[in-house]
């Protein structure tokens, strides 16, 4: 599948292994080998971790989001007794790093990424770490950071992104606030408009959402009897061992990140969290230090996911036949770029929506506040666009008086067609069953309980990209064996945040091999010990290091059938390795420790470390449409019922459905719990989570104040997964991490219409806002 | 301070300070971490322990409050050796992702079911209000808890 070029997508019937009728590990729903540990408690998350003499580490943060720093005075925390270590920018050998994207190996250009260690001169936001101190104990710790003498001058700040683009603003950073800008242009957008029958414009508001992950950012380093500076973190990204090194100032390869099974990490852990602090206070005291973050902390100052003001202007023919699309997005990046110019850039070509749309203009900018950074999140960019365009599409359909799945199926991009950014659509694109499906799932209408509750339903569809750029030349590497009884081992250095990443290695090398799951064991994520495999993102690791794994896996059968046909004397063509044993045609076998020990005499190793190369291609001029973006994309149309009170504005969701073409489930049953839980995150974006900021300060610090749906919050979602046998992953699988969390708010405000015809364009959809919208509370 | 209890079934004697939670005193003092900290504040259920066979977060319970009770975390749920049948009704039913949940929402589920053991689904979702996740939008947990409660509703 390496070998394959750009471009080009062998059919499904060209793959031998993908229409082998009878597949015994990949399709079925099979246990978990991390399940059966974590229902146990024996997983050990990075917190779950102590050593002998270890040391416990606290940040203090700045209070201010926009300040000088005029006095920091340490002297009394770090004589205070049983403090190790107290450190501020000054003791950072490299406080400011710019990296290009984490995990890659080439050059990104505006895309780079920056790292700021500690405040350095001035805040920008609150939360902003100002100094470390580590202590025997962590009340000891938390003690002396409170004596650090810090006197802020507190300067003019900006905080939203249209302040900070105005004239005259105050500047976050000295270049400006402006980080970045995308632009796309397609088609004649007058000459769209112009032959119209309808055309809509709404401008739409999204919120700053946190990850919440329920594991709080935390970690253990310590010197490693080599000198290996050694961190053990919850982390989707081991490769952020060079950027440790790089702050460091030490060689890359004496850092090794071991990540841990995750708690949790839905994009938060992709920018570093903890490691590097945890690598600094270990170098400087030489002890083992273990950092966890409060709840409050993370509330307070990780990165969240960008608030988007988006402005849709859409025209359609009397057939709901969009003609012609313009978008103006604008994000707020917070104080520090971390990936927002990523996560822009999937924001500007998802504008226009799973969609044939013949002309289209997008014109996207995110700028610097002093709000807390915005980065990576579940959906990265293509989250908000979804309430944009497909608030849009609902609006088109009501204007015209059309049903909601007719006018999806109708502008639904077809394989051979082309995004606005110029890329063709080289696999089946599914959006128009998906939708049907979807919508049919909700079965018949409830009735409404009382003359003043409303009942109606919405749809929302999606596209999101599974994989990285293209330009980033993106790769993994697995490394598969066997051990001399027959059991198989499978390493990759692949994070597993909790979606069942490393046992979908599992399944796919017992699948290729003919082993029973249970006899395989996997080593992940030690950038050490494991083949690199990239990051735990973008919907990419079953793409890429199933695809490593598949290599791996095949390669290895030939080289044990190359050894076991001599001992059949038989066509290695011929066999089949199944049961733990090699099968000749005729029925004789060969057991595979017996096949092993051969391989042994003959020097024919026995295991295979493959490389899988994404389809990789050079940068697109965005602007003028001129290509590959993404190597492929996961479509989804999600249903859902609504009961609005409509003398309170209190909604409820009665149904969800939510319907996704993965391509092929390699397990069932993970991938209906990404689709159920993708979702349900999506429902509370959608209609509770919001960090409130007040001029940067942040009055959602803790799990009371900022609310994640409950059990009680939310209606089961009914999963419909739909396997078209088409997508670039192993077995022809498409990336389901993050596809699901991105139809759920355009769903639920069109369903709200639906139901009670308030039109709701700021999320989240409270009863308030709902309220509001049907008149019965005053104001915006 | 010598605090006396019972932890999952077994007598033991733990010195703690007064000020110290029960979270604090299984984590860093016993090295037991079937107890996950999720949010310090009694909101998540992450900390939930059983407290004499009723679920409480123990991030807010102050260690001498537990003298002479019973505390019981996840492994004390192992039966002969394996996994107790709710703990296997998650691990079939695919209810665990990440898995930070689990210990927490494992013990509240089954406190709840012994108290009721013919639960509807529906009370099941509301008894597990105050334990948060944030991967598997609840459908599959709430399925393994149902199955559990009526495989040992009919004593399966």
């Amino acid at each position: 599948m390496a070998d394959r070029p750009s471009g080009q997508v062998k059919p499904a019937a060209a793959d031998a292994l993908t229409v082998t009728p009878a597949l015994r590990v990949v399709g079925q729903p099979v246990v978990r080998h991390d399940a059966r540990d974590k229902v146990a408690a024996a997983t050990a998350y990075a917190a779950d971790w102590a050593m002998p003499g270890m040391l416990h580490a606290t940040a203090l943060r700045s209070p201010h989001p926009s300040a000088r720093i005029a006095k920091l005075d340490t002297s009394r925390a770090a004589a205070m007794p049983g403090v190790a270590c107290v450190l501020t920018a000054k003791d950072v050998p490299r406080n400011t790093l710019s990296t290009d994207v984490p995990g890659q190996t080439t050059a990104v250009g505006p895309l780079r990424a920056t790292l700021h260690v500690l405040a350095e001169g001035r805040v920008r936001h609150q939360g902003e770490p100002v100094a470390l101190v580590a202590a025997e104990t962590l009340e000891g710790a938390r003690a002396a950071a409170e004596t650090i003498e810090v006197e802020y001058e507190p300067l003019p700040g900006v905080f939203t992104a249209a302040e900070a683009l105005a004239a005259g603003a105050p500047r976050v950073h000295e270049a400006g606030n402006l980080l970045a800008h995308w632009r796309v242009v397609r088609g004649d957008l007058a000459a769209g408009f112009a032959r119209a029958a309808v055309i809509v414009e709404g401008e739409y508001e999204t919120q700053f959402v946190d990850a919440a992950y329920l594991e709080p950012e935390s970690g253990v380093a310590w010197i490693d009897s080599d000198g290996v500076i050694t961190i053990r973190v919850s982390t989707q990204v081991i490769e952020h061992f060079r950027d440790v090194a790089e702050v460091l100032t030490v060689p890359q390869n004496r850092v090794r990140v071991i990540g841990t099974y995750l708690g949790g990490g839905f994009g938060g852990k992709e920018d570093v969290t903890v490691e590097v602090y945890l690598g600094l206070l270990a170098m400087k005291t030489g002890r083992p230090v273990k950092m966890v973050w409060t709840r409050q902390e993370s509330l307070l100052a990780r990165a969240k996911r960008h608030p988007y003001r988006m402005r849709y202007r859409t025209g359609a023919l009397a057939s709901g036949e969009i003609v012609a699309q313009q978008v103006e997005l604008l994000a707020d990046a917070g104080a520090y770029a971390y990936l927002s110019a990523l996560v822009l850039l999937y924001s500007t070509v998802t504008a226009a929506g799973p969609y044939r749309v013949p002309a289209v203009e997008v014109e996207a900018r995110v700028a610097y506040t002093n709000n807390p950074p915005t980065s990576a999140m579940r959906g990265f960019g293509a989250m908000q666009t979804t309430f944009g365009y497909e608030s849009q599409m609902e609006r088109v359909t009501r204007a015209l008086g059309l049903e909601p799945v007719h006018v999806r199926q109708v502008n639904a991009l077809r394989r051979g067609d082309t995004l606005p950014v110029g890329q063709v659509m080289e696999t089946h694109v599914a959006v128009p069953e998906l939708a049907r499906q979807a919508w049919d799932a909700l079965g018949p209408a409830t009735p409404p309980r009382a003359p003043h509750v409303k009942v109606g339903r919405g749809l929302a569809c999606n596209l999101q990209p599974y994989g990285r750029i293209v330009w980033l030349h993106d790769w993994s590497s697995a490394w598969v064996g066997f051990e001399m009884d027959g059991s198989l081992v499978v390493r990759s250095g692949v994070p597993d945040v909790g979606g069942g990443q490393a046992s979908s290695l599992c399944q796919i090398a017992a699948e290729v091999l003919g082993v029973r799951l249970e006899s395989v064991s996997v080593h992940i994520s030690d950038s050490a010990l494991t083949p690199l495999a990239g990051t735990t993102t973008a919907s990419r690791q079953l793409y890429m290091s199933g695809n490593a794994v598949l290599k791996a896996a095949r390669e290895l059968r030939e080289q044990i059938l190359g050894i076991a046909a001599a001992a059949l004397d038989a066509d290695a063509g011929a066999l089949s390795l199944a049961d733990g044993a090699v099968h000749a045609p005729d029925g004789r076998s060969l057991p595979l420790p017996d096949v092993l020990r051969q391989c042994a005499r003959a020097g024919v190793a026995r295991s295979h470390l493959a490389v899988y190369h994404a389809p990789a291609g050079e940068p697109v001029d965005l602007g003028r449409g001129s290509g590959k973006v993404f190597p492929d994309y996961t479509f989804g149309a999600h249903a859902v019922e609504v009961e609005v009170d409509t003398e309170t504005g209190m909604v409820r969701v009665m149904k969800y459905a939510a319907a996704h073409d993965v391509g092929r489930a390699i397990n069932p049953q993970s991938v209906e719990g990404q689709i159920q839980g993708g979702a349900v995150q999506g429902l509370g974006y959608a209609l509770m989570e919001e960090v409130i900021l007040e001029r940067g300060i942040n009055l959602t610090t803790s799990f009371a104040s900022y609310l994640i749906p409950s059990a009680a919050d939310v209606a089961d979602v009914a999963p419909i997964v739909v396997e078209s046998g088409e997508g670039l992953g192993p077995f022809n699988a498409r990336g389901i991490g993050e596809p699901p969390i991105g139809p759920p708010a355009a769903a639920i405000a069109n369903a709200i219409e639906a139901a009670c015809g308030a039109r709701v364009t700021r999320l989240p959809i409270t009863a308030e806002r709902v309220a509001r919208a049907l008149g019965l509370v005053e104001g915006a | 301070m010598i605090v006396s209890l019972v932890l999952n079934g077994r007598p033991r004697d733990v010195d703690v300070l007064p000020s110290e939670t029960l979270l604090t005193v299984l984590r860093d003092r016993l090295g037991i971490f079937d107890a996950k900290e999720g949010c310090d504040e009694g909101v998540c259920g992450a900390c939930t322990v059983l407290l004499d066979g009723r679920p409480v977060s123990s991030c807010l319970l102050l260690a001498p409050a537990v003298r002479e009770r019973r505390v019981t975390t996840v492994r004390g749920l192992e039966r002969g050796g394996g996994l107790h049948p709710l703990q296997e009704a998650f691990v079939r039913h695919g209810a665990v992702q990440c898995g930070f949940c689990t210990p927490g929402m494992l013990l509240t589920a089954l406190a709840f079911l012994e108290r009721h053991p013919g639960a509807t689904r529906a009370q099941i979702r509301t008894a597990l209000e105050g334990n948060l996740c944030r991967c598997t939008g609840y459908a599959k947990i709430l399925d393994a808890v149902e199955a559990y409660a009526r495989e040992e509703g009919t004593g399966g």
